[in-house]
């Protein structure tokens, strides 16, 4: 499982007093940082408010199937991690704001690995079979299929085989960051900096040859 | 260039302009959407989380979902 903890780098350097926002958020650290009644009495309702916030998620996106319970495990763990983190709010949204990030990752993280449960997840690095069954289209011109071809080559040619099956993987097959994280046993922030670094290779490549994707998307 | 293959294509090679990272992006993402609302400049306040939000599909989805939440919570 990729948790909050997991995929966010810890803060370890001290952190400023925060400027709350409103009297609310101040409230919040307040009653979460004190010790007996009113510490628990705010972490009850803390879990509220994220459970209310992954139902939202998990509704959002259509899932159906094991709602409640994804629900209820996503409040679970965005609690813990509030709780472990607070320390590093630093008043910069409304405290709500910033539970409700926590709980909609875990939401989110949750739905994705379920609708990817006893599927495989494609490592196949045949990037050029991928780029023109899911690349071109009838109408694309010369130039486009030029572009198709050297991103295939380039991705083939300069790329580690790590780097390869990341991008293709992520880019090509769909398979979302979380998914695959977790079945390599890495972080989303670790793949991701992977596949940065892979399309900083390809488009460094494209430039080399005059090629590039515009800000408009069109071939040079 | 169809719109299929340009979308295609901006999801292999990834935004242009630099970016923050995904820890980054979290860590700032409630600030981020917060300016959004407020019809703030968010991205001058967080340069690089624009260019990494249109090539992280995953941090994408949590942007959406912070600010769809806080749309409702507020509508």
């Amino acid at each position: 499982m990729l948790s909050t903890a997991a995929s966010v780098a810890p803060v370890t350097a001290p952190q400023p007093t925060p400027l709350f926002p409103d009297p609310e958020s101040e409230r919040w650290v307040a009653d979460l940082g004190a010790a007996g009644p009113a510490h628990d009495a705010a972490v009850a309702r803390l879990h509220d408010l994220l459970l209310r916030a992954a139902r939202f998620e998990l509704r959002r996106r259509g899932a159906h199937v094991d709602l409640d319970d994804l629900a209820q495990q996503a409040a679970g763990d965005a609690c813990v991690a509030i709780l472990a983190k607070l320390q590093t709010y630093r008043g910069q949204s409304r405290f709500t704001t910033w539970a409700y990030k926590f709980a909609l990752l875990e939401a989110a993280v949750k739905a994705r690995r379920r609708a990817w449960v006893g599927r495989e997840v494609p490592l196949d690095d045949d990037a050029g079979a991928l780029l023109a069954h899911r690349g071109a289209g009838p109408d694309d011109d010369a130039e486009t299929a030029e572009l198709l071809r050297a991103v295939s080559d380039a991705i083939a040619t300069v790329l580690t085989s790590h780097q390869r099956a990341v991008l293709v993987a992520i880019t090509l097959q769909d398979v979302p960051i979380d998914v695959l994280a977790e079945r390599l046993g890495t972080t989303r922030g670790a793949l991701y900096k992977t596949l940065h670094d892979a399309r900083r290779k390809l488009r460094a490549q494209l430039a080399l040859q005059g090629l590039r994707l515009d800000s408009e998307g069109d071939a040079r | 260039m169809n719109e299929k293959t340009r979308n295609r294509l901006a999801g292999v090679l990834g935004p242009a302009a630099a970016e923050v990272s995904c820890e980054v992006c979290f860590d700032e993402l409630d600030r981020f959407v917060e300016l959004e609302l407020a019809g703030a400049d968010a991205e001058a306040a967080v340069p690089g989380m624009t260019a990494h939000l249109e090539g992280c599909p995953a941090c994408a989805e949590d942007h959406a979902a912070l600010r769809a939440l806080l749309v409702a919570s507020e509508g």
